[in-house]
Parts: C-alpha cells; sequence; structure tokens
C-alpha cells in the first residue's frame, strides 16, 4: 500500500462520498448499510488503487465496489428475515445498464436530494436532523461535529446512530417530497442549513477556530442545494445571505480576537469577491418576482454590504425591508432590528412607537438588544438621561463582556 | 385475548397535530404526562410519510394530538 494510493483514496472519497452514499441508501434501502459498505470500499481502493493506479472514474468504482460490499455484508448477516429478496434486489442492479444509468449527472442530483429531504425530514429532532446533514452530506467527520457543536463525540455519534435507526424503524421515506409537500419541507432544509452557518458565526472567539468551518459547511451545503434546485429564489438567497454575511468574517474580528460592531469594522477587509456573489446571486433571485424571507434578509446584508460607510447606508430601505419581513414572519427579535433602521433613518419616533409593547411585555425583559435600541432612539430623540438609563438596563442584560463594556461606556458618556 | 401488538421504542414516534390548517411534527411522543391515549387505530400504510397524512386527517386533530409509532414486526 502506498501513500499516493492512499492520498487519492482519501481525496475521491472527500469528493465523492455523498453523491456516492446518496446512491447507494436508495438501492440498498438501508442508510446505516450504505454508510458500511461505503467504508468497506474505502479500505478496498487504499488497496486496489495502490497496485493499479486511480481509475478513471473514481466515483464510479466507489459506488460499485461498495455495492458489492453491501451484498457480501447481506450474506453474512444471516440474521436479518429479509435478506434474501434484499440480495435479489441489489443483485438487479449489477447489470450493465443500470450501472450506466445511475451515473447520469440529473439521477446523482436527485438521489443528493432525496438524502437532504430524508435527513432533514421533519420527523426527526431538529439536533438530529443537523448531525445527519453534516456527517451524510457535508464533509465533517463525526468528531468535528462533536467539536464544533460542544458535545462529546460518543453523544454526537449516538445522536446520529438514533437518527438513522429511526429513518429505518419508522420507515422515514427516501424520497423528494410531491409538490404539495415540497414548499413546507424545502423550508425545513434551508432552515437546518442556515442553523448551520449561524452556530458557526455566532461561535464566541475562544470557539471561533472549532466552530467557524461551520459557516464554510454551510455555504457548501448552500451552494449544493443552488446546483440541486437551480429555480427555487429562495434557495439562492440563502446561499447569497450567507455569503454576504461571510465577506465580513476577518472585518469583524479585532486584534484581540473581539467582535467588532458593523459600524466600526474597516470595510476595506470585507471580502469583496463574496458580496459580489452575493448580490448577482440575490439579483437573479429577485427578478423570478417570487419574494420570501431569506431574499428579504439577504437584500437587508447587501444593502449593507454594498454601503461606503454606515452613514450612507438605506436605512429607509433597510426599515421597509425589515417591516416586509416583520409581515411575513412576524417575531420581537425582527421588530427591534427594524426600531434601529427607522431610527438611523431619521424616524427615532416612529421606531420608539414600534419598541412600546415589547418594553412592557415580559418575553423580552432580559433581551440587551431591545433595550440599546431603546436606548439608542431616546439618544436621538434627545433624552439623554432615559437614554442612560436605558442603556445601563442594556448592560446588565448583556451575556457578553465586550458588549457589557461598551454599553456601559455608552451609559456613563450620557449620565455625565 | 383478542389481540395486540408490540410497539417500537419511543424513539421511533412521531406525534402530529395540526392548528390552524398547519400540520405540525414533533419527534418523539406526547411531550406531556397530562395527554391521555383516547384511542388507536392500526394502519398499514408503505412509510411514515403516509401514516402521518393520515393522522393529519383525525377528527380531533385540530385539538388534540396523534401520536405515529410502527409497531414492532417479528420475524
Amino acid at each position: 500500500m502506498t501513500p499516493a494510493g492512499t492520498a487519492a483514496a482519501e481525496a475521491a472519497f472527500r469528493e465523492e462520498r455523498a453523491a456516492v452514499l446518496a446512491t447507494l441508501i436508495r438501492q440498498l434501502g438501508d442508510f446505516a448499510l450504505a454508510e458500511d459498505a461505503l467504508q468497506d470500499a474505502f479500505a478496498a481502493a487504499i488497496v486496489a488503487w495502490s497496485q493499479d493506479g486511480v481509475p478513471q472514474r473514481p466515483g464510479a468504482w466507489i459506488t460499485t465496489t461498495a455495492r458489492r460490499k453491501a451484498i457480501d455484508r447481506l450474506r453474512r448477516d444471516r440474521a436479518l428475515a429479509d435478506r434474501v429478496q434484499r440480495l435479489g434486489r441489489i443483485a438487479e442492479l449489477e447489470t450493465p445498464t443500470a450501472d450506466d444509468d445511475e451515473l447520469e449527472p440529473s439521477a446523482v442530483g436527485d438521489d443528493r436530494l432525496r438524502l437532504i429531504f430524508t435527513c432533514c425530514h421533519p420527523a426527526l429532532a431538529m439536533p438530529a436532523r443537523v448531525a445527519l446533514t453534516l456527517r451524510s452530506l457535508g464533509g465533517l467527520t463525526t468528531g468535528e461535529i462533536a467539536r464544533a457543536f460542544l458535545v462529546e463525540e460518543t453523544a454526537m455519534a449516538q445522536r446520529i446512530v438514533r437518527a438513522k435507526r429511526k429513518i429505518a424503524t419508522a420507515r422515514i421515506p427516501y424520497r423528494i417530497p410531491g409538490d404539495e409537500e415540497l414548499p413546507d419541507r424545502l423550508a425545513g432544509v434551508l432552515a437546518v442549513v442556515y442553523l448551520v452557518f449561524n452556530e458557526g458565526w455566532s461561535a464566541s472567539a475562544g470557539e471561533r477556530l472549532v466552530r467557524g468551518e461551520l459557516c464554510g459547511e454551510a455555504i457548501r451545503l448552500g451552494r449544493l442545494l443552488v446546483r440541486l434546485m437551480p429555480d427555487d429564489p429562495e434557495v439562492a438567497a440563502l446561499l447569497a445571505l450567507m455569503l454576504l454575511h461571510d465577506s465580513r468574517r476577518d472585518a469583524r474580528v479585532g486584534e484581540h480576537g473581539e467582535l467588532v460592531a458593523l459600524d466600526d469594522q474597516d470595510r476595506a477587509r470585507w471580502d469583496r469577491g463574496r458580496i459580489r456573489e452575493g448580490t448577482t446571486l440575490l439579483d437573479a433571485a429577485l427578478r423570478r418576482r417570487r419574494p420570501g424571507t431569506y431574499q428579504l434578509q439577504a437584500a437587508i446584508a447587501a444593502l449593507h454590504a454594498t454601503a461606503p460607510s454606515p452613514a450612507e447606508t438605506d436605512h429607509a430601505q433597510i426599515a421597509a425591508l425589515y417591516g416586509e419581513l416583520a409581515r411575513r414572519a412576524p417575531s420581537p427579535v425582527i421588530d427591534v432590528n427594524r426600531a434601529v433602521a427607522l431610527g438611523r433613518a431619521g424616524r427615532a419616533a416612529d421606531g420608539l412607537a414600534l419598541l412600546a409593547p415589547l418594553l412592557s411585555g415580559a418575553a423580552l425583559a432580559r433581551y440587551a438588544p431591545l433595550h440599546a435600541a431603546h436606548a439608542d432612539l431616546l439618544e436621538r430623540l434627545g433624552d439623554e438621561r432615559a437614554a442612560a438609563r436605558a442603556f445601563a438596563r442594556a448592560a446588565s442584560c448583556a451575556d457578553n463582556a465586550v458588549a457589557r463594556a461598551e454599553l456601559e461606556r455608552r451609559a456613563r458618556r450620557l449620565a455625565v | 385475548m383478542r389481540g395486540g401488538n408490540a410497539l417500537e421504542p419511543i424513539e421511533t414516534a412521531t406525534t402530529v397535530q395540526v392548528r390552524d390548517g398547519e400540520t405540525i411534527l414533533t419527534d418523539g411522543p406526547f411531550a406531556e404526562t397530562k395527554e391521555i391515549l383516547g384511542g388507536y387505530y392500526l394502519i398499514d400504510v408503505p412509510d411514515l410519510d403516509a401514516a402521518l397524512g393520515w393522522a393529519a386527517k383525525m377528527p380531533n386533530i385540530a385539538y388534540g394530538k396523534v401520536e405515529v409509532r410502527p409497531i414492532v414486526v417479528f420475524d
């Protein structure tokens, strides 16, 4: 076994794993068996490719070998009552015509979509959907996923095993949902991908090294979805949204690892390539005239990303987009953002009116951004005393030391 | 004895409810111990989506919940 063969096998498996796994799961009708067979094929590839070199189509080689390994496993496993039927069905796939059909790009793409929809099935708990999607379609190992979500590797492995068991026992189907179910189910898939991104994005300074790769992984999944569903504007908008946020990845971290607020970031450090890619995707999505919440969020992110400075940002337009977002997906957090944008657009009194019901309610009583927004609007209206009190309140709610120090500084500045 | 079935463990359960016309699926069995089992149906369908589709058509689904769970098939 040569290192070259091993390296080639590792590279091919990283590249082809998701596509091959997706096809195998459909052919074998068994998630766990497909993964085991794929592992066997990997071991076989290291040996065979060291001797004979890398085959012309590594993906096809891996699929065929894994299927034979699955047959071996089924033959050995006499505990399975239906193994004869299963062996018969798999043997049918061994004809050359079937083999060639499987390798059409569209067929492989469909298998990966089936896999995504199965991994993100609403009958699975959200953490299980996330773990399974990252493991099956992403390029992360169980250990890497565990570290990214700050849980023990054994616990993460257990979570993935249980999810696969539920898929098998409860018979979660392996298919792309029909037209009537598709919008709901697709929204569920996009939510999983965006959650992965946000987990990486919201990582604190100390965690960023381990968790940051979640952002890259989410963008990779976003690209895959765009490739598989090129006509859906929300799919494209989610990728645009993630790219636009990610363009600030370097600029939002200061010298000492602290987070830098949007207004204070050095805009020269924003990644122009990502911004261009994000806005191009978004423009194409908007032209389809089927608006949705990801398009609205991406449009807000694009206005920030393309503005030369905080002062030259179109805050009125941002406030209007938040208004539309609140109409489609009402949330007090969106209202807080909208109020801030109204204040910056010179409509602080309107912003204050929007916050009034949130301030009198109990739900967000300890939500620091609400009180910081309140303070900002009061300051714009010239009520410095009340603004100082609101900043102090915000500081007392902040769970992050850097943010707390900044809010305290602003409270003191006004109290003088 | 008239009949009976063993159920697969609760990890395989999915709970269905319909609120304001929206079908809401939750991983796992009834979350509240106050909820009581009011009856059961045994259906034979090809997969979970089909079972969930029938559950969402239950007459009480707009205020109650239906837990969907596979029975154990002994070979």
